[in-house]
């Protein structure tokens, strides 16, 4: 039964953790209806808050409100980076609690303001945060109901409401809004057990496309970053970086500096820092900062790093296995053993990682670029060795996110120098701080064997994934003998790595989608019959099917001459098919892409025009990675400063994009930040050799490497 | 070492004692407040920091202020006119040309300077005139479809 609990409980556990004790919580908030809960399954979160050093778990992590002027109020420690978390989750309040779309307003990524939450990645929003706040809406309209039956003495069941307002069916001039029901009340409840969600017949808002609910501030220039909060007394900061990963300081000498005039110049152990009102005088003055370092001489370099991934010390692990690999090798008609190799890759976020500190008191504020808000709190908690409930974290806009903004060095810096000079400080990154402090996405290396029989029926499947992560490296087709080993751990890397949009998907589906091609060329197959007749997967053959309606695609055997690719794959519970089109320019080696289809089906689609802008958005990016995008290093020294040498996709790379969204409003939604992105390596490679007949093993694509791969032809 | 530097910025008429060698961008951001133009790339090669000088889209992040001086300067702030927007601005929010807003003023201002030197751009046109603006979030096809729309309108207006 549903409980109407009105508590004074003194406290809250997880407001006492994130600093703001709960009278102070409700002041802040004023009265009306709060639904607090929980938008993970309990055991994930309890893992979750283990691995990042929560104690205690937590009785909720969002919460809702309806304020007493009947606006809605959704608090979550989410943030928006672009990916439209702000509009699709104010959809699907609008339509849960049935109140106008307008009247929602979501609350993010502030820590003092809502409850802790493990961070925005995963493309977790939608699939697994969403169903909950479906449930905690309709519970707030079933106790709106219940109190509009007591005011307009009917019973609930006599009771409609539209747009916010309870109305009895009999007599329509008996109405109350919900801003009236809730007027000098404050009403709790927790929520706890399953979602029951509504029936998706019944959605207004929710699958319907909606606009971008921020682009105002963001075509005005309103919408404000980390780096654009503007504070009394505010320093621009430049902190000394050591010219490559590994290099220790030795010795510095400041004096220079120091000269110059309304240059504040701070050491603390190895973090020297310029300070000054203006930004152009400490990019001035950290270049006079002499400094000598110590260097731990790495010998790889982007070239050599594939051998040291292959030779490493690592963890093996078969992640699944099936059939007997010896039986499959057998029983193949032919064998087929490919070698796979993909570079670094960075963020390029055009926003670099920033951060406003300011402390008041003994109270730390921080304005920050995160996906992480609270990860962020408990960083800057232990480094100044302070209280949570001391640190508050703001997130305003993120500049883009795609991982890359989830370590807080820059946020550190910040407080470190805000506490040291006793003002506000603002730590913003040079691009070519960017490129050096990013988690690049890994290096890896794939390797396939792979058989079938006389039929092209796929007989046996050993893959081995090393260091790009286990995330697609599933099978997919149906293969009677098939093992998947991953190989990880020990340290590889000479610098920082990280998640990239869809991590280690990227890697595996181009090493895995470009095999099948190969296999399908040798069987003397077209390459979507190929897949269609070694998928078993009904949902695999039907975004396949709709990609080739879609891209009006007839078969033939690859190489064909036409420049024609096909891949599909599945990321956060999403399936996708892509079918490109490019052109190969035979003597430069320049690829361009002519058209890309994509197929997705992702469950029920909250948003159909967000979901449709973030397929664009990494069929656009995902060129990147397939033909220029690329680390160049030696040692611990990155090579790449800025976007003259590590080329992002440009207007005149752009494609002819069409997607299709497979209609599944009666299935639960499914990620749609990244899956369109993992095929675009494959997707590329397929088509480059259907228009070449040259089989490219590594990614990036570049020219030379084009080039190089024909000559082999 | 400091001079006074004279503009027009945003339609005001102003002044100001400033180091001529600072750059126009971090002038705009921390004496004027204007915090909508952005810090991308420092070197001009992303566009985030583009505005206006005497009607010509210009890198405001390799400009020293000294070359501003007696000069026209439009930042995306003002191109909001009696609190209408701008057709280019109104045309990116219709098509949704943008995700996570950072390259955005940048783009609108790079756009505005394209169709003020050509008014009746073709696709190509826009493509080569904004190649040199950056975007990680992949919104291009979307704001060329944009800058078509505004051109449209601005023509239309006139």
């Amino acid at each position: 039964m549903k409980k109407i609990i009105t508590n004074e409980k003194e406290s809250l556990t997880s407001q006492e953790r994130t600093g703001m004790k709960r009278r102070d919580f409700f002041k802040l908030l004023g009265g009306g209806i709060f639904i607090f809960f929980q938008p993970r399954d309990t055991f994930k979160l309890l893992e979750l808050q283990a691995q990042q050093g929560r104690s205690l778990p937590t009785e909720f992590n969002a919460f809702l409100q309806i304020a007493e002027d009947g606006s809605v109020n959704c608090y979550t420690g989410k943030i928006e980076m672009g990916q439209g978390a702000i509009t699709s989750l104010a959809q699907i309040m609008a339509d849960e609690l049935e109140v106008p779309f307008e009247n929602v307003k979501m609350v993010m990524g502030d820590t003092d303001l809502c409850p802790w939450d493990g961070g925005t990645n995963g493309s977790q929003t939608t699939r697994s945060f969403s169903p909950h706040m479906r449930v905690a809406a309709a519970e707030a309209k079933t106790i709106l109901m219940q109190l509009g039956s007591d005011y307009l003495h009917v019973p609930v069941s006599q009771l409609e409401v539209k747009d916010g307002i309870i109305t009895d069916i009999k007599n329509n001039k008996s109405k109350v809004s919900y801003g009236e029901l809730t007027k000098g009340k404050r009403i709790e409840k927790h929520l706890d057990g399953k979602p029951e969600l509504k029936d998706y017949i019944k959605f207004k808002y929710v699958g319907k496309p909606y606009l971008h609910q921020d682009s105002r501030l963001k075509v005005t220039g309103e919408a404000k970053f980390s780096a654009d909060i503007q504070l009394p007394g505010l320093l621009h900061a430049r902190l000394l970086r050591p010219p490559s990963h590994g290099a220790k300081l030795v010795t510095a000498d400041l004096s220079e500096a120091e000269k110059i005039k309304g240059i504040q110049v701070v050491r603390d152990g190895d973090l020297i820092a310029v300070l000054s009102d203006d930004r152009d005088k400490v990019d001035q003055a950290i270049v006079k900062v002499k400094a000598g370092y110590s260097f731990d001489e790495t010998e790889v370099d982007d070239k050599t790093i594939f051998d040291r991934i292959l030779k490493a010390n690592s963890e093996t692990n078969v992640i699944k296995s099936n059939g007997d690999l010896e039986t499959g090798r057998k029983i193949s008609d032919s064998v087929t053993e490919s070698e796979f190799h993909n570079s670094y890759v960075a963020h390029a976020t055009i926003e670099p990682h920033a951060a406003t500190a300011m402390i008041e008191g003994d109270k730390i504020t921080v304005w920050v670029s995160t996906q992480q808000p609270f990860r962020a709190q408990e960083t800057i908690a232990r480094e100044m060795n302070v209280p949570l409930e001391k640190v508050r974290i703001k997130t305003p806009f993120l500049g883009g996110g795609f991982g890359g903004k989830s370590a807080h060095k820059q946020a550190v810096e910040a407080v470190k120098l805000a506490k040291i000079t006793g003002r506000p400080v603002v730590v913003a990154w040079t691009r070519q701080e960017e490129f050096f402090y990013d988690t690049f996405r890994p290096a890896a290396v794939v390797k396939i064997t792979s058989g079938m029989d006389k039929s092209g029926k796929i007989t046996l499947w050993d893959y081995n994934t090393y260091y790009a992560g286990a995330r697609g490296s599933d099978t997919i087709y149906d293969v009677p003998n098939a093992r998947t080993t991953n190989y990880s751990g020990g340290s590889v890397h000479p610098f920082g790595t990280g998640a990239w949009r869809a991590p280690g998907n990227n890697t595996n589906t181009f090493a895995r989608e470009s095999q099948i091609n190969i296999m399908a060329s040798k069987a003397g197959m077209d390459p979507l019959e190929f897949r269609l007749m070694n998928l078993k997967d009904e949902k695999m053959i039907a975004v396949l099917k709709a990609a080739a309606d879609k891209f009006g695609y007839t078969p033939a055997r690859n190489p064909s001459g036409r420049g024609y690719g096909i891949a599909c794959g599945t990321d956060v519970g999403t399936l996708v098919a892509h079918i490109a089109e490019v052109k190969v320019d035979k003597i430069t080696g320049h690829v361009q892409v002519i058209r890309v289809v994509c197929a997705q089906d992702m469950g029920l689609c909250v948003n159909p025009q967000g979901t449709t802008i973030q397929m664009e958005g990494c069929i656009t990016m995902g060129m990147g990675y397939a033909l220029t995008e690329e680390i160049q290093f030696q040692g611990g020294d990155i090579k790449n400063h800025s976007f003259d040498t590590y080329e992002i996709p440009r207007f005149s790379w752009v494609p002819k994009i069409d997607t299709v969204i497979m209609d599944r409003k009666d299935q639960a939604p499914q990620g749609g930040g990244e899956p369109t992105i993992i095929c675009m390596g494959a997707v590329i490679a397929n088509a480059v050799y259907d228009a070449t007949g040259a089989r490219l093993y590594q990614l990036p694509m570049t020219p030379e490497r084009i080039l190089t791969a024909m000559k082999k032809t | 070492m400091e001079e006074t530097i004279r503009f027009e910025l945003n339609g005001k008429k102003t002044q100001m004692l400033l180091d001529p060698n600072l750059t126009l961008l971090w002038v705009l951001r921390n004496e004027f407040g204007l915090t909508g133009t952005k810090y991308g790339c420092g070197m001009g090669f992303c566009g985030a920091c583009t505005v206006l000088l005497e009607q010509e889209a210009v890198r405001s992040c390799t400009l020293p202020v000294s070359d501003a001086a007696n000069k026209k300067i439009v930042t995306i702030e003002g191109l909001v006119l009696n609190g209408n927007l701008h057709p280019v601005q109104k045309a990116f929010m219709e098509h949704d040309a943008l995700q996570c807003g950072y390259c955005t003023p940048g783009m609108i201002m790079n756009a505005v300077g394209l169709l003020l030197k050509n008014p009746e751009p073709s696709q190509q046109d826009i493509i080569k005139g904004m190649e040199g603006n950056l975007c990680r979030c992949g919104a291009h096809v979307r704001i060329t479809k944009a800058i078509q729309t505004a051109g449209k309108e601005m023509k239309g207006g006139k």
